[in-house]
């Protein structure tokens, strides 16, 4: 494992595995009457958010704490700049009062790499979305739902992804969640389709590693699940699509389109959602909706992420994995 | 003023010769000159040019002297072989009018390392909306006869078709930053395969190439002459290179840092690397290099864009735009075009000095290196090679891309109508 979690094209298969795996063993935890493990005691963590993100936030709140890590949050609404204080300032301000790690959401692209490579702070730096960029935890938990679900909780031990068909729908041009799970699903085996508008698609997605499609219909039957993208209402001002109806008709998940699925494929969605916009509620109240799950999952992974950045190699938790094969 | 005798220089690449300067003027070009009553420069091995000439550089004086002053950019200007600058005309107050041209044109006479020449702004406060006073400013002390709103594009074409007829009065010339504004929207970078991983704005060359092909077009209709600054994408090449075969009055300039750094180094998020318009591809730098040596592309400009620390030591969307270059722009072009075979010193001097004093019309210099001409001269140590090395820079900003790379050649010394601005590497 690295130092800092940045990327989600920075982690090996072998390491995305070991956190996948850290994180079944974390969500066990939940299932405890008390929910907490000693690891991190002592360890400051600061959430350190420039955007706001109230579901983000409390997901590595929750995590830190269960961990019992010593929390800070510092929320610093609006752009460094137009707050008056630099990035750099902000951050050594935190690690003068002694931070073992920054979990960051910033609006600019590339930030918390800049905070991790700048040699301005030593603590270890978690990206918890940068602009447009990259939403590591975020593909993680994807990755850990998806594995629970097509491969099995136990079952998926030591596994990855291979082979599973993964399509995400909607505002890829715009979204760090579609960057992070290309990029990790990709590592972990997955065949990934993107499926969007071609105005919502960024120039130069030939290098990525996944198909590009404009036409959900057709990918749907072929599909193990599918991941559908936020879409905010905005972007059809700027010409990205005509009109919200549009938009819905031709790339929303509705009851029609989900039954087109195979039988056990899911239906994904990192929140929040637009409902009536790219999912229906008759889709997202559905049992095959993992949106909730997804919240859940959340915790766990961000638990692994933190044990494994900052705890060093002793198991987190008691555990007998050769039972469990 | 004295004597000095630059002896066995090879001018402009070629055979040793000796270069007697007598007052402001070349009084003897030949071999084996006398030294009597004259100072010896020993130049043997090393290249003499004429001095060289940045039709781009912003020297930010009035108004963000934190980042550079008239006194400081001629200072690095002088450091780094030139004997005249055309200042970029987005100060602050904007140089849009008689009086701000005459005060950077004068702070530049009254230091004495390098020729200012002011660039008028095409429209007031560059806001593209009205003709800024142009004939004045042409009238002015300055004698202003390149005017661009660069940072900005002129980009509605009916006050660019006015601008590019009205100079023809005085035989001036529009400098285009071609870049259209709704295509660049909160553009952070080159739009492509990088951008789209780093999730970057993009900024596309066709915002660019676009701009471009409407100004030679229009030039064509109007019968003027346009120049194209800091050209960046090989789709311009075309357009230009389609142009000049049509006849069009085109000139394009292009900057060594579009010569040599691609959008990869985007990837480290280092806004040292954040310059408009954007570094590009490797394939836009090879045709950039290609257009400079058959002639698409007239000339070098620097570009040079001071900024102070704090600009660039934060996130890149926070950063601002714009490299240093005047201290760093012969060794990149050494190591991009001459060393690569592309361009003989001959064509360097063509390229630095011969074309950007014509097309600015900065009487004296791009002279040739011969009797009777004004000495305006910059000495070459081509062997050298080693790292660049920021604290040296005489620029009060520091935001090179170079910093540490090794990079050859050397200035040692300048002229400027024979008075010496730098002498063995070490400004007077």
């Amino acid at each position: 494992m690295q130092r800092h979690l940045i990327s989600a094209a920075d982690l090996t298969r072998d390491d995305a595995v070991l956190i996948l795996d850290t994180a079944e063993e974390m969500s066990r935890v939940a299932d405890r009457p008390i929910k907490k493990l000693p690891t991190l005691r002592g360890r400051t963590v600061v959430n350190l958010f420039f955007e706001d993100s109230t579901r983000t936030r409390i997901s590595f709140e929750a995590a830190e704490k269960r961990l019992s890590a010593d929390v800070i949050n510092f929320s610093a609404k609006g752009s460094s700049v137009s707050k008056g204080e630099s990035l750099k300032d902000t951050a050594q301000t935190l690690e003068a009062m002694g931070v073992d790690a920054v979990v960051i959401r910033h609006g600019a692209s590339g930030a918390p790499y800049r905070l991790a490579n700048s040699g301005w702070i030593d603590a270890a730096v978690i990206n918890a979305g940068d602009g447009t960029h990259q939403h590591p935890t975020q593909a993680l938990l994807d990755a850990f739902t998806l594995r629970r679900r097509l491969v099995g909780r136990d079952a998926g031990l030591g596994q990855d992804l291979s082979g599973k068909r993964i399509t995400i729908v909607g505002d890829v041009l715009h979204s760090r969640v579609a960057r992070s799970n290309v990029d990790l699903l990709h590592t972990l085996g997955a065949e990934v389709t993107l499926v969007a508008p071609p105005t919502l698609v960024p120039v130069g997605v030939e290098s990525w590693p996944c198909a590009v499609s404009y036409d959900l219909d057709s990918t749907l039957p072929k599909c193990d699940a599918v991941m559908m993208l936020r879409v905010q209402r905005e972007r059809m001002n700027a010409a990205f699509f005509p009109t919200e109806r549009e938009y819905s008709r031709r790339y929303g998940l509705d009851g029609d389109r989900m039954a087109r699925l195979p039988e056990h494929a899911i239906v994904m969605h990192p929140g929040p959602m637009v409902r009536g916009m790219e999912i229906t509620a008759e889709v997202a109240d559905s049992g095959r909706c993992t949106a909730v799950e997804q919240v859940a999952n959340g915790v766990s992974i961000r638990m692994a992420v933190l044990y494994l950045l900052l705890g060093g190699n002793e198991p987190a938790v008691t555990h007998s994995r050769t039972e469990e094969k | 003023m004295s004597k000095i005798l630059i002896r066995g220089a090879k001018v402009l690449g070629g055979e040793p010769q000796d270069v007697l300067i007598d007052g402001e003027t070349i009084a003897e070009v030949g071999t084996d000159l006398s030294a009597e009553g004259a100072e010896v420069v020993e130049a043997a091995g090393k290249v003499l040019l004429p001095g060289l000439v940045d039709l781009h550089t912003h020297l930010r004086e009035p108004g963000r002297e934190d980042s550079e002053t008239v006194l400081t950019g001629t200072r690095a200007a002088a450091s780094g072989g030139y004997t005249a600058v055309f200042a970029m005309a987005n100060t602050f107050p904007v140089a849009d009018t008689a009086g701000v041209v005459e005060q950077v044109w004068r702070l530049g006479r009254e230091h004495g390392y390098c020729d200012v020449r002011p660039i008028g702004a095409v429209t007031v406060g560059l806001e593209g909306k009205k003709l800024a006073e142009l004939g004045a400013m042409h009238e002015s002390a300055a004698g202003v006869t390149v005017f661009s709103d660069d940072g900005k594009c002129v980009d509605d074409a009916v006050i660019m078709r006015r601008a590019l007829e009205y100079v023809k009065a005085f035989d001036g010339v529009v400098a285009q930053h071609a870049q259209e504004p709704r295509l660049t929207e909160g553009a952070q970078m080159n739009e492509g395969v990088v951008s789209a991983e780093l999730g970057l704005g993009g900024w596309p060359a066709v915002a660019e190439e676009s701009i471009i092909a409407r100004d030679v077009l229009l030039a064509e209709h109007v019968g003027s002459r346009v120049h194209i600054c800091h050209l960046s994408t090989a789709g311009s090449v075309e357009i230009v290179r389609w142009a000049k075969s049509r006849g069009i009055r085109v000139t394009a300039e292009v900057t060594p840092h579009h010569l040599l750094l691609t959008d990869e180094l985007v990837r480290t998020y280092n806004p040292v690397y954040k310059v408009n318009p954007p570094l590009r591809t490797e394939r836009d730098v090879m045709a950039l290099r290609e257009a400079l040596a058959d002639g698409t592309i007239d000339i070098v400009a620097t570009d040079h864009a001071p900024h102070p620390h704090e600009d660039k030591d934060c996130e890149w969307a926070a950063a601002a735009m714009g490299m240093v270059g005047l201290e760093t722009a012969l060794s990149v072009v050494q190591e991009t075009m001459v060393d690569t075979g592309l361009l003989d010193w001959a064509g360097v001097a063509d390229r630095m000095s011969v074309k950007p004093a014509r097309i600015g019309q900065a009487t004296g210099h791009g002279r040739p290196v011969s009797a009777g001409e004004p000495a305006n001269l910059t000495l070459v140590d081509t062997a050298y090679r080693g790292p660049v090395d920021p604290a040296r820079f005489a620029s009060r900003s520091r935001n090179t891309p170079y910093e540490g790379r090794e990079l050859p050649g050397r200035v040692t010394h300048t002229w400027l109508r024979g008075k010496a601005t730098l002498v063995d590497g070490k400004l007077t």
